[in-house]
């Protein structure tokens, strides 16, 4: 297989689903998502899949049995106020093929909701309480999903864009 | 050890199931069972530390001393916790049953405060996170948004990075020798480890002004030209190291306490440090042979020739083996760096980007041009086209990945680091239970955190 980062004939920006799995049709990744894949984006040499909510737990499985073996971290940007308004992004690195890829998730603003992959990875586990925490997205299925930066008894999730920068007055 | 099944654990998706165990469910009954040690693997909070001693509590009128377990709280305030960590341990006796880190003591908030910087501005909140080596964390972030950017930098910038950011590793191998030895009672090998570092720190306020917070890495390139005997200073450094190191050993090696303490302590298998996204030198001392200078090289680290020391016990004493080499590994890298620095005298230091890299002062002062860049990336900062970038760099605790969002403004959408720190932190239950209150200290010694870079 071509290594699409080192292969001259990699363009540099493909986006759509359609234009990146013909540009890259024998990735790994994209032959082990294949069916998972909404959206697709091959950017600055990075290859990101987007994938629906609800199939989260499913693409890690595949993500993992494809070879991506190793859990980076996921963490979330907030579109605010767009929707749907979270993305989650999920990091994950194959130590055999030395590839990173993004799997992206859109997660609706009211009542942000995802299933937990800790069964898949545990190592998701801090990163899913800090997502929680900071953004306040739950991963059902978390062993047990608490804050782990600020207080308990703390009102808001800091890293949302409608959290002010200096706190509320 | 279990890994020893395995062929090659890098390949492999871990997921051969086992057959005479329960399988392990978390609260939606999605399963574990994958894993050989599934219970391990959940990282428990500090209420079900809490919660699952008193289930250990017997009914009333039973025996109220015998088969009890004690709650015992650790920290943050306590010298072995490396900073403002706290840890619940359920104690019998002396032996840990299980333990729950707590952290966030330490959280400012460095992720928000960037999204209302400049993206140069940003740089030195990044000193700050892993405060034991702010060349490095200015290097990933660097990269990230030089990769956001398109930036192509200098090879001599490259390999000035590269040489500091060696140069930083061998001081923060030195500061996590110092504090586990001395964790362990080897005090004089704390004072010996930080007469070095005092040298590396004075080299690096040659360099670039400030002894620790040095910013000086930034996006673009490098803050200012070194000055010009520095590399001499830094190549006398690097002839002396090597003795130093044996002076180290001299003291350990064979001191039978430091032996006692951390062989065989605090064991975690190769597949257990991937489950639980544990990386840097307790990866390679798990027998896992990745290291990201050599396996996804950035700044130029494919041009060095260097080798990536591992070990396959997984203990204590396998990670200080691992630093130790890690340190002439990076005394070679050093040397390397310096050679191809000194061929490449008077050539360009940084990217060709005049709206994007502060002008040299001396520029900035005499010519119109340079003033009015000055003025705007000072005032306005620049904008970056819009997208997503992450870069990864093998700082000295692990892999570091800055994952970089912009919305085509001046002001980064999103920054979020991944510190190895943080999931490194995540492995202490499993190397820690069923040993004695004594060795989580010597394993958190040999995690080597800094809650700086957890906390954030």
């Amino acid at each position: 297989m071509a290594d699409p980062i080192t292969n001259p004939a990699t363009p540099d920006a493909i986006f759509g689903k359609a234009a990146v799995t013909e540009a890259l049709a024998d990735h790994v990744a994209i032959l082990g998502l294949k069916d998972l894949i909404t959206d697709a984006k091959w950017d600055r040499k990075e290859l990101t899949l987007t994938i629906a909510p609800e199939n989260i737990r499913a693409a890690a499985q595949a993500a993992k049995d494809a070879g991506y073996n190793f859990f980076e971290d996921v963490t979330a940007v907030d579109w605010y106020p767009a929707e749907p308004r979270f993305q989650v992004a999920y990091s994950i690195l194959s130590m055999g093929l030395k590839q990173r890829i993004r799997i992206n998730v859109r997660v609706s603003g009211d009542d942000p909701r995802i299933d937990s992959i800790t069964s898949v990875w545990p190592s998701a586990n801090f990163y899913e309480r800090e997502v929680f925490d900071l953004f306040g997205i739950h991963f059902p299925g978390h062993p047990r999903l608490t804050r782990i930066m600020m207080p308990d008894n703390w009102n808001g999730h800091p890293l949302r864009k409608d959290y002010p920068v200096e706190g509320y007055r | 050890m279990s890994n020893s099944t395995l062929e090659d654990p890098r390949q492999t998706a871990y997921n051969a199931p086992e057959a005479d165990s329960a399988p392990i469910t978390d609260t939606t009954g999605a399963t574990l069972a994958g894993f050989r040690n599934a219970e391990d693997l959940i990282i428990p909070g500090v209420e079900d530390v809490v919660e699952e001693s008193t289930s250990h509590h017997h009914p009333h009128g039973s025996d109220p001393v015998d088969s009890q377990t004690m709650v015992l709280n650790m920290g943050p305030q306590h010298p072995s916790t490396h900073g403002v960590l706290r840890l619940v341990l359920e104690v019998d006796g002396e032996t840990v049953i299980s333990l729950a880190p707590d952290i966030g003591y330490l959280h400012t908030g460095i992720e928000k405060t960037a999204e209302a910087k400049f993206y140069s501005q940003v740089t030195p909140l990044t000193d700050r996170i892993d405060y034991i080596c702010p060349m490095t964390n200015n290097t990933a972030y660097a990269l990230a948004v030089e990769k956001l950017l398109g930036l192509e930098i200098p090879e001599r910038s490259q390999y000035l990075r590269v040489l500091l950011n060696e140069l930083t590793r061998i001081q923060s191998h030195l500061v996590w020798l110092g504090t586990h030895a001395m964790d362990i009672g080897a005090l004089t090998v704390f004072l010996y480890c930080f007469r070095e570092r005092e040298d590396l720190l004075r080299i690096f306020e040659a360099i670039s002004g400030q002894r620790m917070m040095s910013s000086y890495i930034r996006i673009g390139g490098v803050a200012l030209e070194p000055p010009a005997d520095i590399y001499d200073r830094i190549r006398k450094f690097l002839n002396a190291f090597p003795k130093h190191i044996e002076e180290y050993e001299g003291l350990l090696n064979a001191n039978p306490i430091w032996m006692g303490r951390l062989k065989g302590v605090g064991v975690l298998s190769g597949e257990e440090a991937i489950a639980l996204g544990v990386t840097g030198p307790p990866l390679r001392a798990s027998g896992i042979d990745w290291d990201v200078r050599r396996d996804m090289p950035y700044s130029g680290y494919d041009k060095f020739k260097f080798n990536v020391p591992t070990s396959k016990d997984g203990d204590v004493w396998a990670r200080y083996i691992v630093r130790m080499q890690e340190m002439r590994e990076s005394v070679s890298i050093c040397h390397q760096a310096l050679d191809l620095l000194a061929n490449l005298r008077d050539t360009r230091l940084n990217a060709d980007a005049p709206k994007i890299v502060l002008p040299d002062r001396e520029q900035m002062k005499t010519q119109m041009e340079s003033l009015i860049h000055h003025f705007k990336i000072v005032t306005e900062g620049f904008q970056v086209p819009a997208g997503e970038a992450t870069s990864s760099v093998e700082a000295p605790h692990g892999m570091m990945n800055y994952y970089v969002v912009s919305d085509g403004t001046a002001k980064p959408y999103r920054v979020h680091m991944r510190n190895a720190d943080f999931a490194n932190l995540q492995a202490l239950e499993t190397m820690c239970k069923g040993r004695l209150i004594a060795d989580v200290v010597a394993v958190i010694g040999s995690i080597d955190i800094v809650l700086g870079a957890i906390d954030r």
